[in-house]
């Protein structure tokens, strides 16, 4: 399990329960590496600025995992963390690799708080 | 959270939460103001083995060691914050952040540390996580059985090149020089390294790609010629440069523009100290940011008690 203060999504269903369970989302799927802490922590910060937003962390390394591994929008993806933003269960913005949290948070506001 | 403190340190590395643990220890009110993630470029390194009384530890974890050390003496501590305005020329200095809050202190130890230098050529920043990237030990299974390039010439560089050969069929390591910057144990183990190659003398000059990295346009430095070599990946290590933009102008900086310090960590301005990697030195390691984290703190706290004792006096007569 990834030492973030984030929820952890352990499996396949908790990450559907997630995304079709609420209409903004936002799920990091890394390890505990020096690309992906950074992002864990703007995460953290960020869930008390953006209440309406659901923020996770998955372990890139387990089986489950392959619900974002296997997507088709991170097919050319070749960096952790894969970040997903999910509006109504639907994947809206996909990154790669560490992002600053000026790079989060305008996709935050543009793809998912937009309307 | 109170406005005025006797320091305040911009930056939570190793250097920065150095001072921070010595300052408050010494029951020094003060305050981190730290605008990226705390542990700073500490945090790049997955496991540190020459950190003295520590045999093996990851920088994330000998950071979070530190910030917890910090804390528990008082030392109080703004992460992810914007610096939107500072005087550090005044008396009293004073620092804005976000906009709109504002704190004071007698003196202020700059510890903003470095970010890790891009080639700058097209295609870089949206190609990054594409194909690009700037840490082998994250990336590097994503490149098993590919080609790929490594930049730079310095130990970083070597060392990755060799690492990345556990996952890459062949690496072509791109150096801007005739020679390698690396220690010679570095070279030697590159050069022995039967799937690495080496273009010397080149830079890139293009990344090239859609939707993922695709090919780099090489260019030799001699001869000025051009050529585009089919890649599968790029990792880049060609150093790290300081965070001292916003200092510049107000601090007296280096053609590097790294900070100038005396062998005491004084700047250029009464009551401002610099430490870590932003201060103009040829070594750059943890154990020498935490020196320079060391003595900042304490010509700090010797500059703040003589305030102290100078308005004592004052107030006494």
């Amino acid at each position: 399990m990834l030492r973030t203060n984030l929820p952890h999504l352990l499996s396949e269903k908790e990450h559907s329960e997630l995304i079709n369970n609420n209409e903004n989302v936002m799920v990091c799927c890394g390890r505990m590496g020096p690309m992906c802490i950074p992002v864990y922590e703007i995460m953290e910060e960020l869930q008390s600025e953006y209440p309406n937003v659901k923020f996770a962390d998955m372990e890139f390394d387990i089986p489950d995992a392959r619900v974002i591994r296997n997507l088709p929008e991170v097919r050319n993806f070749y960096g952790i963390p894969f970040v997903i933003y999910y509006k109504n269960g639907k994947v809206v913005k996909a990154t790669s690799s560490i992002q600053t949290k000026e790079q989060i948070t305008e996709i935050l506001v543009n793809y998912l708080l937009k309307n | 959270m109170e406005q005025h403190f006797d320091v305040i340190i911009i930056g939570g590395g190793a250097a920065g939460l150095t001072a921070g643990i010595y300052l408050s220890r010494a029951k020094m009110k003060t305050l981190i103001l730290n605008d990226g993630t705390i542990g700073g470029q500490m945090i790049l390194t997955h496991q540190i083995a020459n950190y003295p009384g520590i045999e093996n530890i990851s920088g994330y974890e000998l950071a979070n060691n530190m910030k917890k050390q910090a804390l528990s003496f008082g030392c109080q501590i703004k992460n992810s914050i914007k610096i939107t305005d500072m005087n550090l020329t005044d008396y009293i200095k004073s620092i804005t952040v976000n906009g709109k809050e504002t704190y004071t202190a007698n003196a202020v130890i700059i510890a903003a540390g470095g970010r890790s230098r891009m080639v700058g050529a097209p295609g870089e920043e949206r190609l990054k996580g594409k194909g690009i990237s700037y840490c082998a030990t994250c990336d590097g299974d994503f490149f098993q059985d590919k080609e790929i390039i490594v930049v730079g010439g310095g130990n970083s560089a070597l060392e990755e090149a060799v690492s990345l050969t556990k996952y890459a069929s062949k690496v072509t390591i791109v150096h801007q020089f005739d020679h390698f910057q690396a220690l010679s144990h570095y070279v030697d183990e590159a050069k022995a390294n039967s799937k690495i190659d080496f273009i010397m003398e080149s830079k890139i000059t293009e990344f090239i790609g859609e939707e993922k990295l695709e090919a780099v346009k090489i260019q030799n430095q001699k001869s000025s010629e051009t050529e585009i070599q089919k890649i599968d990946g790029v990792f880049i290590f060609i150093g790290y440069i300081p965070n001292t933009e916003r200092f510049s102008g107000i601090l007296e900086l280096n053609k590097f523009n790294e900070i100038v310090v005396d062998n005491l960590m004084v700047t250029n301005i009464p009551g401002v100290f610099a430490a870590g990697d932003c201060v103009s030195k040829r070594y750059r390691q943890i154990t020498t940011a935490v020196a320079d984290g060391t003595i900042a703190a304490l010509s700090a706290s010797e500059y703040v008690n003589n305030i102290k004792i100078t308005n004592s006096e004052l107030a006494t007569d």
